[in-house]
Protein backbone atom coordinates (compact mmCIF):
# COMPACT_ATOMS: atom_id res chain seq x y z
CA UNK A 1 0.00 0.00 0.00
CA UNK A 2 1.39 3.41 -0.82
CA UNK A 3 2.20 6.05 1.75
CA UNK A 4 -0.40 8.57 0.57
CA UNK A 5 -3.23 6.03 0.91
CA UNK A 6 -2.08 5.18 4.42
CA UNK A 7 -1.80 8.83 5.43
CA UNK A 8 -5.29 9.46 3.98
CA UNK A 9 -6.80 6.59 5.96
CA UNK A 10 -5.02 7.73 9.10
CA UNK A 11 -6.12 11.35 8.73
CA UNK A 12 -9.76 10.51 8.04
CA UNK A 13 -9.84 8.08 10.95
CA UNK A 14 -8.48 10.81 13.25
CA UNK A 15 -11.33 13.11 12.27
CA UNK A 16 -13.95 10.39 12.65
CA UNK A 17 -12.50 9.46 16.05
CA UNK A 18 -12.66 13.09 17.21
CA UNK A 19 -16.17 13.55 15.88
CA UNK A 20 -17.92 10.46 17.26
CA UNK A 21 -17.11 11.11 20.90
CA UNK A 22 -17.13 14.89 21.04
CA UNK A 23 -20.50 15.22 22.79
CA UNK A 24 -20.51 12.36 25.27
CA UNK A 25 -21.92 13.03 28.75
CA UNK A 26 -19.68 12.41 31.73
CA UNK A 27 -21.93 9.52 32.80
CA UNK A 28 -20.64 7.52 29.85
CA UNK A 29 -16.96 8.41 30.10
CA UNK A 30 -16.02 5.18 31.81
CA UNK A 31 -17.98 2.77 29.56
CA UNK A 32 -16.76 4.63 26.49
CA UNK A 33 -13.16 4.38 27.62
CA UNK A 34 -13.67 0.72 28.36
CA UNK A 35 -15.29 0.11 24.97
CA UNK A 36 -12.49 1.89 23.12
CA UNK A 37 -10.07 -0.15 25.20
CA UNK A 38 -11.71 -3.35 23.98
CA UNK A 39 -11.51 -2.17 20.37
CA UNK A 40 -7.75 -1.81 20.47
CA UNK A 41 -7.75 -5.47 21.44
CA UNK A 42 -7.91 -6.14 17.67
CA UNK A 43 -4.14 -6.07 17.93
CA UNK A 44 -5.03 -9.75 18.29
CA UNK A 45 -5.22 -9.78 14.48
CA UNK A 46 -1.63 -8.51 14.34
CA UNK A 47 -0.55 -11.07 16.94
CA UNK A 48 -2.04 -13.91 14.87
CA UNK A 49 -0.31 -12.63 11.73
CA UNK A 50 3.10 -12.56 13.41
CA UNK A 51 2.50 -15.98 14.97
CA UNK A 52 1.93 -17.25 11.43
CA UNK A 53 5.24 -15.64 10.32
CA UNK A 54 7.22 -16.93 13.28
CA UNK A 55 10.13 -19.16 12.37
CA UNK A 56 12.12 -19.44 15.61
CA UNK A 57 11.00 -20.58 19.04
CA UNK A 58 11.73 -17.13 20.45
CA UNK A 59 9.47 -15.47 17.90
CA UNK A 60 6.72 -18.00 18.41
CA UNK A 61 6.94 -17.70 22.19
CA UNK A 62 6.63 -13.92 22.05
CA UNK A 63 3.84 -14.10 19.47
CA UNK A 64 1.83 -16.61 21.51
CA UNK A 65 2.23 -14.38 24.59
CA UNK A 66 0.99 -11.47 22.50
CA UNK A 67 -2.07 -13.49 21.43
CA UNK A 68 -2.91 -14.35 25.03
CA UNK A 69 -2.58 -10.72 26.14
CA UNK A 70 -4.51 -9.34 23.17
CA UNK A 71 -7.34 -11.84 23.69
CA UNK A 72 -7.60 -10.85 27.35
CA UNK A 73 -7.74 -7.20 26.26
CA UNK A 74 -10.38 -7.76 23.58
CA UNK A 75 -12.70 -10.38 25.07
CA UNK A 76 -12.41 -9.14 28.65
CA UNK A 77 -12.85 -5.55 27.48
CA UNK A 78 -16.12 -6.16 25.68
CA UNK A 79 -17.50 -8.31 28.51
CA UNK A 80 -16.71 -5.78 31.24
CA UNK A 81 -18.13 -2.92 29.15
CA UNK A 82 -21.32 -4.88 28.66
CA UNK A 83 -21.53 -5.44 32.41
CA UNK A 84 -21.22 -1.72 33.06
CA UNK A 85 -23.90 -0.91 30.52
CA UNK A 86 -26.21 -3.64 31.78
CA UNK A 87 -26.70 -1.42 34.82
CA UNK A 88 -28.32 1.23 32.67
CA UNK A 89 -31.10 -1.01 31.45
CA UNK A 90 -34.68 -0.47 32.48
CA UNK A 91 -34.22 3.26 32.50
CA UNK A 92 -36.15 5.44 30.13
CA UNK B 1 -9.57 -15.49 -0.18
CA UNK B 2 -8.37 -12.61 -2.31
CA UNK B 3 -6.69 -9.57 -0.87
CA UNK B 4 -9.58 -7.38 -2.03
CA UNK B 5 -12.17 -9.35 -0.11
CA UNK B 6 -9.88 -9.51 2.90
CA UNK B 7 -9.48 -5.73 2.91
CA UNK B 8 -13.21 -5.13 2.34
CA UNK B 9 -14.04 -7.28 5.34
CA UNK B 10 -11.45 -5.27 7.24
CA UNK B 11 -13.26 -2.10 6.19
CA UNK B 12 -16.55 -3.57 7.39
CA UNK B 13 -15.01 -4.29 10.80
CA UNK B 14 -13.67 -0.72 10.84
CA UNK B 15 -17.20 0.60 10.23
CA UNK B 16 -18.44 -1.58 13.10
CA UNK B 17 -15.89 0.13 15.37
CA UNK B 18 -17.02 3.60 14.29
CA UNK B 19 -20.66 2.66 14.98
CA UNK B 20 -19.57 1.16 18.30
CA UNK B 21 -17.94 4.38 19.46
CA UNK B 22 -20.89 6.39 18.18
CA UNK B 23 -23.33 4.12 20.04
CA UNK B 24 -21.29 4.24 23.23
CA UNK B 25 -21.64 8.02 23.27
CA UNK B 26 -25.38 7.91 24.02
CA UNK B 27 -27.06 6.18 26.97
CA UNK B 28 -29.82 4.61 24.90
CA UNK B 29 -27.55 3.06 22.30
CA UNK B 30 -24.52 2.36 24.45
CA UNK B 31 -25.09 -1.32 25.03
CA UNK B 32 -25.89 -2.01 21.41
CA UNK B 33 -22.81 -0.01 20.40
CA UNK B 34 -20.61 -2.22 22.52
CA UNK B 35 -22.11 -5.32 20.93
CA UNK B 36 -21.52 -3.94 17.44
CA UNK B 37 -17.89 -3.41 18.42
CA UNK B 38 -17.64 -7.00 19.65
CA UNK B 39 -19.12 -8.25 16.37
CA UNK B 40 -16.58 -6.20 14.40
CA UNK B 41 -13.70 -7.55 16.47
CA UNK B 42 -14.93 -11.14 16.08
CA UNK B 43 -15.24 -10.82 12.31
CA UNK B 44 -11.80 -9.19 12.08
CA UNK B 45 -10.28 -12.07 14.07
CA UNK B 46 -12.05 -14.85 12.16
CA UNK B 47 -11.12 -13.53 8.73
CA UNK B 48 -7.38 -13.72 9.48
CA UNK B 49 -7.67 -17.50 9.52
CA UNK B 50 -8.90 -17.55 5.92
CA UNK B 51 -6.40 -15.27 4.30
CA UNK B 52 -2.84 -16.33 3.44
CA UNK B 53 -0.33 -13.50 3.63
CA UNK B 54 2.38 -13.26 0.99
CA UNK B 55 4.75 -16.18 1.28
CA UNK B 56 2.55 -18.26 3.54
CA UNK B 57 -0.29 -20.65 2.92
CA UNK B 58 -3.44 -21.88 4.62
CA UNK B 59 -3.95 -23.20 7.15
CA UNK B 60 -1.85 -20.74 9.13
CA UNK B 61 1.46 -21.94 10.51
CA UNK B 62 1.45 -22.70 14.23
CA UNK B 63 -2.33 -22.94 14.09
CA UNK B 64 -2.47 -25.09 17.22
CA UNK B 65 -0.47 -22.57 19.20
CA UNK B 66 -2.62 -19.70 17.93
CA UNK B 67 -5.93 -21.36 18.85
CA UNK B 68 -4.56 -22.52 22.20
CA UNK B 69 -3.38 -19.01 23.04
CA UNK B 70 -6.78 -17.52 22.13
CA UNK B 71 -8.51 -20.12 24.31
CA UNK B 72 -6.17 -19.34 27.21
CA UNK B 73 -6.71 -15.58 26.82
CA UNK B 74 -10.48 -16.09 26.80
CA UNK B 75 -10.30 -18.33 29.85
CA UNK B 76 -8.43 -15.58 31.72
CA UNK B 77 -10.28 -12.54 30.37
CA UNK B 78 -13.92 -13.56 30.59
CA UNK B 79 -14.00 -14.73 34.23
CA UNK B 80 -11.97 -11.67 35.26
CA UNK B 81 -14.50 -9.40 33.55
CA UNK B 82 -17.50 -11.35 34.87
CA UNK B 83 -16.45 -11.70 38.48
CA UNK B 84 -14.88 -8.34 39.18
CA UNK B 85 -16.70 -6.25 41.78
CA UNK B 86 -18.13 -3.14 40.21
CA UNK B 87 -16.08 -1.10 42.64
CA UNK B 88 -12.88 -2.60 41.27
CA UNK B 89 -13.81 -2.15 37.65
CA UNK B 90 -11.57 0.87 36.94
CA UNK B 91 -8.40 -1.04 37.76
CA UNK B 92 -9.54 -3.94 35.60
CA UNK B 93 -9.95 -1.57 32.67
CA UNK B 94 -6.45 -0.26 33.40
CA UNK B 95 -5.12 -3.81 33.43
CA UNK B 96 -6.85 -4.73 30.15
CA UNK B 97 -5.40 -1.62 28.57
CA UNK B 98 -1.94 -2.49 29.84
CA UNK B 99 -1.96 -6.02 28.41
CA UNK B 100 -3.18 -4.58 25.09
CA UNK B 101 -0.19 -2.23 25.04
CA UNK B 102 2.09 -5.12 25.97
CA UNK B 103 0.64 -7.21 23.14
CA UNK B 104 1.26 -4.40 20.63
CA UNK B 105 4.88 -4.08 21.77
CA UNK B 106 5.41 -7.85 21.49
CA UNK B 107 3.87 -7.93 18.01
CA UNK B 108 6.28 -5.17 16.94
CA UNK B 109 9.27 -7.01 18.42
CA UNK B 110 8.38 -10.31 16.73
CA UNK B 111 7.84 -8.65 13.36
CA UNK B 112 11.17 -6.86 13.76
CA UNK B 113 12.99 -10.12 14.52
CA UNK B 114 11.21 -11.72 11.59
CA UNK B 115 11.97 -8.99 9.05
CA UNK B 116 15.64 -8.83 10.07
CA UNK B 117 17.70 -6.97 7.51
CA UNK B 118 14.83 -6.66 5.06
CA UNK B 119 13.01 -4.07 7.16
CA UNK B 120 12.69 -0.66 5.57
CA UNK B 121 13.62 2.44 7.56
CA UNK B 122 9.95 3.42 7.81
CA UNK B 123 9.08 0.00 9.20
CA UNK B 124 11.86 0.25 11.76
CA UNK B 125 10.69 3.72 12.84
CA UNK B 126 7.11 2.48 13.32
CA UNK B 127 8.42 -0.55 15.17
CA UNK B 128 10.44 1.67 17.50
CA UNK B 129 7.36 3.82 18.11
CA UNK B 130 5.21 0.79 18.89
CA UNK B 131 7.77 -0.73 21.24
CA UNK B 132 8.24 2.52 23.17
CA UNK B 133 4.58 3.47 23.48
CA UNK B 134 3.37 -0.10 24.00
CA UNK B 135 5.87 -0.65 26.82
CA UNK B 136 5.03 2.70 28.45
CA UNK B 137 1.34 1.82 28.25
CA UNK B 138 2.00 -1.61 29.77
CA UNK B 139 4.13 -0.57 32.73
CA UNK B 140 2.18 2.65 33.27
CA UNK B 141 -1.11 0.74 33.41
CA UNK B 142 0.34 -1.72 35.91
CA UNK B 143 1.22 1.20 38.18
CA UNK B 144 -2.26 2.74 37.82
CA UNK B 145 -3.68 -0.70 38.61
CA UNK B 146 -1.58 -0.89 41.78
CA UNK B 147 -2.62 2.61 42.80
CA UNK B 148 -6.33 1.92 42.31
CA UNK B 149 -6.10 -1.47 43.99
CA UNK B 150 -4.27 0.32 46.81
CA UNK B 151 -1.37 -2.10 46.55
CA UNK B 152 0.73 1.04 46.77
CA UNK B 153 0.19 4.57 47.98
CA UNK B 154 -2.37 6.63 46.09
CA UNK B 155 -0.46 9.80 46.79
CA UNK B 156 1.91 11.17 44.19
CA UNK B 157 5.24 9.39 44.54
CA UNK B 158 7.94 11.99 44.19
CA UNK B 159 11.54 11.55 45.12
CA UNK B 160 14.29 14.16 45.23
CA UNK B 161 15.77 14.71 41.79
CA UNK B 162 12.99 12.59 40.36
CA UNK B 163 12.35 14.88 37.47
CA UNK B 164 15.97 14.65 36.37
CA UNK B 165 15.77 10.87 36.47
CA UNK B 166 12.60 10.98 34.35
CA UNK B 167 14.03 13.46 31.88
CA UNK B 168 17.23 11.40 31.72
CA UNK B 169 15.24 8.23 31.01
CA UNK B 170 13.36 9.98 28.25
CA UNK B 171 16.60 11.19 26.67
CA UNK B 172 17.98 7.65 26.92
CA UNK B 173 14.84 6.25 25.26
CA UNK B 174 15.22 8.69 22.37
CA UNK B 175 18.96 8.01 22.09
CA UNK B 176 18.46 4.25 21.98
CA UNK B 177 15.72 4.75 19.36
CA UNK B 178 18.25 6.39 17.08
CA UNK B 179 20.62 3.51 17.84
CA UNK B 180 17.96 0.97 16.81
CA UNK B 181 17.16 2.81 13.59
CA UNK B 182 20.79 3.18 12.54
CA UNK B 183 22.40 0.00 13.86
CA UNK B 184 19.45 -2.43 13.79
CA UNK B 185 19.93 -5.67 15.74
CA UNK B 186 18.11 -7.34 18.58
CA UNK B 187 20.09 -5.98 21.52
CA UNK B 188 19.31 -2.30 20.95
CA UNK B 189 15.62 -3.13 20.63
CA UNK B 190 15.55 -5.03 23.92
CA UNK B 191 17.39 -2.18 25.65
CA UNK B 192 14.78 0.15 24.21
CA UNK B 193 11.94 -2.02 25.54
CA UNK B 194 13.44 -2.11 29.03
CA UNK B 195 14.06 1.65 29.12
CA UNK B 196 10.51 2.28 27.91
CA UNK B 197 9.09 0.06 30.65
CA UNK B 198 11.11 2.06 33.17
CA UNK B 199 9.89 5.34 31.70
CA UNK B 200 6.26 4.19 31.96
CA UNK B 201 6.72 3.51 35.68
CA UNK B 202 8.45 6.82 36.34
CA UNK B 203 5.84 8.67 34.28
CA UNK B 204 2.88 7.41 36.31
CA UNK B 205 4.39 7.31 39.81
CA UNK B 206 4.11 11.09 40.44
CA UNK B 207 0.44 11.15 39.41
CA UNK B 208 -1.91 11.66 42.34
CA UNK B 209 -4.90 9.42 42.97
CA UNK B 210 -7.46 11.88 41.63
CA UNK B 211 -5.71 12.10 38.27
CA UNK B 212 -5.39 8.34 37.74
CA UNK B 213 -8.52 8.01 35.52
CA UNK B 214 -7.14 10.67 33.18
CA UNK B 215 -3.88 8.78 32.90
CA UNK B 216 -5.69 5.50 32.16
CA UNK B 217 -7.63 7.23 29.42
CA UNK B 218 -4.43 8.69 28.00
CA UNK B 219 -2.61 5.35 28.06
CA UNK B 220 -5.67 3.88 26.34
CA UNK B 221 -5.27 6.41 23.52
CA UNK B 222 -1.54 5.58 23.40
CA UNK B 223 -2.27 1.89 22.96
CA UNK B 224 -4.62 2.80 20.10
CA UNK B 225 -1.80 4.59 18.32
CA UNK B 226 0.53 1.62 18.73
CA UNK B 227 -2.10 -0.57 17.10
CA UNK B 228 -2.26 1.87 14.17
CA UNK B 229 1.54 1.81 13.84
CA UNK B 230 1.49 -2.02 13.89
CA UNK B 231 -1.08 -1.83 11.10
CA UNK B 232 1.46 -0.01 8.96
CA UNK B 233 4.21 -2.57 9.58
CA UNK B 234 1.86 -5.54 9.11
CA UNK B 235 0.13 -3.99 6.09
CA UNK B 236 -3.32 -4.20 7.67
CA UNK B 237 -5.87 -1.47 6.88
CA UNK B 238 -8.10 -2.69 9.67
CA UNK B 239 -5.46 -2.20 12.35
CA UNK B 240 -4.70 1.28 11.05
CA UNK B 241 -8.39 2.27 11.16
CA UNK B 242 -9.14 0.69 14.54
CA UNK B 243 -5.97 1.96 16.18
CA UNK B 244 -6.36 5.49 14.88
CA UNK B 245 -10.02 5.62 15.95
CA UNK B 246 -9.12 4.64 19.49
CA UNK B 247 -6.15 6.98 19.52
CA UNK B 248 -8.20 9.96 18.36
CA UNK B 249 -11.35 9.31 20.38
CA UNK B 250 -9.22 8.44 23.40
CA UNK B 251 -7.40 11.77 23.15
CA UNK B 252 -10.69 13.68 23.03
CA UNK B 253 -12.09 11.59 25.86
CA UNK B 254 -9.01 12.29 27.96
CA UNK B 255 -9.51 16.01 27.41
CA UNK B 256 -13.23 15.80 28.24
CA UNK B 257 -12.45 13.89 31.43
CA UNK B 258 -9.82 16.40 32.43
CA UNK B 259 -12.36 19.19 31.86
CA UNK B 260 -15.07 17.41 33.86
CA UNK B 261 -12.62 17.13 36.73
CA UNK B 262 -11.33 20.65 36.32
CA UNK B 263 -7.81 19.38 35.81
CA UNK B 264 -5.29 20.75 33.42
CA UNK B 265 -4.26 18.04 31.01
CA UNK B 266 -0.85 19.60 30.71
CA UNK B 267 -0.40 19.64 34.48
CA UNK B 268 -1.39 15.99 34.71
CA UNK B 269 0.92 14.88 31.93
CA UNK B 270 3.92 16.88 32.81
CA UNK B 271 3.39 16.65 36.53
CA UNK B 272 6.18 14.11 36.36
CA UNK B 273 8.58 16.79 35.27
CA UNK B 274 7.46 19.55 37.56
CA UNK B 275 6.40 17.75 40.72
CA UNK B 276 8.25 18.67 43.85
CA UNK B 277 8.32 16.53 46.96
CA UNK B 278 5.36 17.60 49.08
CA UNK B 279 5.31 18.08 52.78
CA UNK B 280 2.81 15.44 53.75
CA UNK B 281 3.43 15.54 57.48
CA UNK B 282 1.60 17.87 59.81
CA UNK B 283 -1.79 17.43 58.18
CA UNK B 284 -3.05 15.07 60.85
CA UNK B 285 -4.68 17.73 62.95
CA UNK B 286 -6.10 17.28 66.36
CA UNK B 287 -9.05 19.61 66.19
CA UNK B 288 -12.46 19.03 67.70
CA UNK B 289 -15.14 17.55 65.48
CA UNK B 290 -18.81 17.04 66.25
CA UNK B 291 -19.71 13.41 66.06
CA UNK B 292 -23.25 12.14 66.48
CA UNK B 293 -25.19 8.93 66.96
CA UNK B 294 -27.49 7.27 64.42
CA UNK B 295 -30.42 8.64 66.48
CA UNK B 296 -29.15 12.20 66.14
CA UNK B 297 -28.92 11.71 62.39
CA UNK B 298 -32.41 10.22 62.21
CA UNK B 299 -33.92 13.14 64.12
CA UNK B 300 -32.21 15.63 61.86
CA UNK B 301 -33.54 13.80 58.80
CA UNK B 302 -37.04 13.40 60.21
CA UNK B 303 -37.57 17.15 60.41
CA UNK B 304 -35.92 18.00 57.09
CA UNK B 305 -37.90 19.00 54.04
CA UNK B 306 -35.17 18.44 51.51
CA UNK B 307 -32.24 16.04 51.77
CA UNK B 308 -29.45 15.56 49.27
CA UNK B 309 -27.40 12.37 49.41
CA UNK B 310 -23.84 12.65 48.19
CA UNK B 311 -22.48 9.16 47.59
CA UNK B 312 -18.78 8.48 47.27
CA UNK B 313 -16.47 5.57 46.83
CA UNK B 314 -16.77 4.62 50.52
CA UNK B 315 -20.44 3.84 49.90
CA UNK B 316 -19.52 1.43 47.17
CA UNK B 317 -16.74 -0.20 49.17
CA UNK B 318 -19.17 -0.86 52.00
CA UNK B 319 -21.67 -2.28 49.45
CA UNK B 320 -24.20 0.12 50.95
CA UNK B 321 -25.99 1.08 47.72
CA UNK B 322 -29.08 -0.93 48.63
CA UNK B 323 -29.20 0.38 52.19
CA UNK B 324 -28.94 3.96 51.02
CA UNK B 325 -31.83 3.35 48.66
CA UNK B 326 -33.81 1.94 51.56
CA UNK B 327 -33.09 5.12 53.55
CA UNK B 328 -34.09 7.29 50.58
CA UNK B 329 -37.37 5.35 50.11
CA UNK B 330 -38.16 5.71 53.79
CA UNK B 331 -37.59 9.47 53.70
CA UNK B 332 -39.70 9.80 50.57
CA UNK B 333 -42.51 7.91 52.30
CA UNK B 334 -42.31 10.53 55.06
CA UNK B 335 -42.80 13.28 52.47
CA UNK B 336 -39.18 14.40 52.42
CA UNK B 337 -37.79 15.59 49.12
CA UNK B 338 -34.76 13.39 48.34
CA UNK B 339 -32.17 13.65 45.60
CA UNK B 340 -28.72 12.24 44.97
CA UNK B 341 -25.96 14.66 44.05
CA UNK B 342 -23.54 12.88 41.76
CA UNK B 343 -20.14 14.36 41.20
CA UNK B 344 -18.78 13.63 37.72
CA UNK B 345 -15.92 11.63 39.22
CA UNK B 346 -17.72 10.18 42.24
CA UNK B 347 -16.26 6.74 42.70
CA UNK B 348 -13.00 6.25 40.96
CA UNK B 349 -13.85 7.31 37.43
CA UNK B 350 -16.33 9.51 35.57
CA UNK B 351 -19.72 7.82 35.55
CA UNK B 352 -18.62 5.12 37.97
CA UNK B 353 -21.14 6.13 40.66
CA UNK B 354 -24.07 6.13 38.22
CA UNK B 355 -23.20 2.54 37.41
CA UNK B 356 -22.99 1.57 41.07
CA UNK B 357 -26.32 3.20 41.97
CA UNK B 358 -28.05 1.82 38.90
CA UNK B 359 -26.96 -1.59 40.15
CA UNK B 360 -29.01 -0.92 43.30
CA UNK B 361 -32.05 0.15 41.22
CA UNK B 362 -31.95 3.76 42.35
CA UNK B 363 -34.42 5.57 40.05
CA UNK B 364 -32.49 7.48 37.45
CA UNK B 365 -34.52 10.68 37.89
CA UNK B 366 -33.31 11.01 41.48
CA UNK B 367 -29.71 11.23 40.32
CA UNK B 368 -28.79 14.86 39.80
CA UNK B 369 -25.59 15.90 38.11
CA UNK B 370 -23.38 18.47 39.75
CA UNK B 371 -24.61 21.45 37.73
CA UNK B 372 -28.24 20.63 38.56
CA UNK B 373 -27.76 19.98 42.24
CA UNK B 374 -25.32 22.73 43.21
CA UNK B 375 -27.81 25.64 43.01
CA UNK B 376 -30.24 23.70 45.25
CA UNK B 377 -27.97 23.26 48.28
CA UNK B 378 -29.11 26.66 49.58
CA UNK B 379 -32.65 25.23 50.00
CA UNK B 380 -31.40 21.91 51.33
CA UNK B 381 -31.83 21.14 55.00
CA UNK B 382 -29.47 18.19 55.21
CA UNK B 383 -26.71 17.00 52.94
CA UNK B 384 -25.58 13.46 53.75
CA UNK B 385 -22.10 12.73 52.49
CA UNK B 386 -21.55 8.99 52.45
CA UNK B 387 -18.01 7.82 51.98
CA UNK B 388 -17.07 10.82 49.88
CA UNK B 389 -14.49 13.40 50.72
CA UNK B 390 -12.49 15.00 47.93
CA UNK B 391 -15.57 15.80 45.80
CA UNK B 392 -17.02 18.02 48.57
CA UNK B 393 -13.73 19.44 49.81
CA UNK B 394 -13.87 23.26 49.80
CA UNK B 395 -10.07 23.24 49.49
CA UNK B 396 -10.63 22.66 45.78
CA UNK B 397 -12.11 26.18 45.67
CA UNK B 398 -10.24 27.96 48.42
CA UNK B 399 -6.66 26.79 48.61
CA UNK B 400 -4.58 27.30 45.51
CA UNK B 401 -1.71 24.86 45.43
CA UNK B 402 -3.52 21.90 46.93
CA UNK B 403 -3.52 18.91 44.58
CA UNK B 404 -7.24 19.11 43.79
CA UNK B 405 -7.40 22.90 43.45
CA UNK B 406 -9.67 23.86 40.58
CA UNK B 407 -11.71 20.67 40.60
CA UNK B 408 -15.41 21.57 40.61
CA UNK B 409 -17.02 20.32 43.82
CA UNK B 410 -20.48 19.65 45.18
CA UNK B 411 -21.14 22.68 47.36
CA UNK B 412 -22.62 20.84 50.32
CA UNK B 413 -21.37 23.55 52.66
CA UNK B 414 -24.31 25.68 51.45
CA UNK B 415 -26.78 23.23 53.00
CA UNK B 416 -28.14 24.00 56.49
CA UNK B 417 -26.65 20.80 57.95
CA UNK B 418 -23.99 18.44 56.70
CA UNK B 419 -23.70 14.85 57.85
CA UNK B 420 -20.57 12.89 57.02
CA UNK B 421 -20.66 9.13 57.21
CA UNK B 422 -17.03 8.13 57.43
CA UNK B 423 -14.97 5.19 58.54
CA UNK B 424 -12.34 7.41 60.14
CA UNK B 425 -10.77 10.84 59.95
CA UNK B 426 -8.49 9.53 57.21
CA UNK B 427 -8.40 11.90 54.22
CA UNK B 428 -9.80 10.87 50.83
CA UNK B 429 -8.16 9.33 47.79
CA UNK B 430 -6.31 12.53 46.95
CA UNK B 431 -4.86 12.57 50.47
CA UNK B 432 -6.00 16.07 51.45
CA UNK B 433 -7.44 17.29 54.71
CA UNK B 434 -11.07 18.46 54.49
CA UNK B 435 -11.90 21.70 56.34
CA UNK B 436 -15.60 20.96 56.15
CA UNK B 437 -15.22 18.19 58.72
CA UNK B 438 -14.46 20.81 61.37
CA UNK B 439 -17.34 23.11 60.43
CA UNK B 440 -19.80 23.65 63.30
CA UNK B 441 -22.77 22.62 61.14
CA UNK B 442 -21.14 19.33 60.29
CA UNK B 443 -21.99 16.17 62.18
CA UNK B 444 -19.90 13.05 61.77
CA UNK B 445 -21.14 9.53 62.08
CA UNK B 446 -18.19 7.17 62.26
CA UNK B 447 -18.30 3.57 61.17
CA UNK B 448 -18.81 1.35 58.18
CA UNK B 449 -21.23 3.09 55.81
CA UNK B 450 -23.56 0.11 55.56
CA UNK B 451 -23.73 -0.52 59.30
CA UNK B 452 -24.26 3.17 60.02
CA UNK B 453 -26.99 3.50 57.42
CA UNK B 454 -28.78 0.42 58.71
CA UNK B 455 -28.84 1.95 62.20
CA UNK B 456 -30.09 5.28 60.84
CA UNK B 457 -32.86 3.50 58.94
CA UNK B 458 -33.85 1.65 62.13
CA UNK B 459 -33.84 4.86 64.17
CA UNK B 460 -35.81 6.76 61.56
CA UNK B 461 -38.45 4.01 61.37
CA UNK B 462 -38.87 4.19 65.14
CA UNK B 463 -39.57 7.93 65.11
Amino acid sequence: MNAVAIISIFTLAVFVGFEVVSKVSSTLHTPLMSGANAIHGVILVGAIIVADHSTTNLELGLAVTAIVLATINMVGGFVVTDRMLEMFKGKK
Amino acid sequence: MSRTIYDLIGLFAGICFILALKGLSHPKTARRGNKIGAVGATIATLVVFFYANEGSSLPLNNLGWILGAIALGTLIGVPAARKVQMTQMPQLVALFNGVGGGAAALVAIVEYLNLGDTATTAEVIFTVFTVIVGCVSFSGSIITFMKLQELMTTRPVVFPGGRFVIAGTLVAVLGVSVWVVTALGTTPLLVLALLSLLFGILFVLPVGGADVPIVISLLNAFTGLTVAASGYVLDSVLLIIAGTLVGASGTILTRLMAEAMGRSLFGTLFGAFTAKPQDTSGVAEDRPVRSGSPDDVAILLNYARRVVIVPGFGLAVAQAQHTVRELADLMISKGIDVAYGIHPVAGRMPGHMNVLLAEANVPYDQLLEMDEVNPTFGQTDVAIVIGANDVVNPAAKNSPGCPIYGMPILEVSNAANVIFLKRSMRPGFAGIENELLYDPKTMLLFGDAKASLTKVVGALKAL
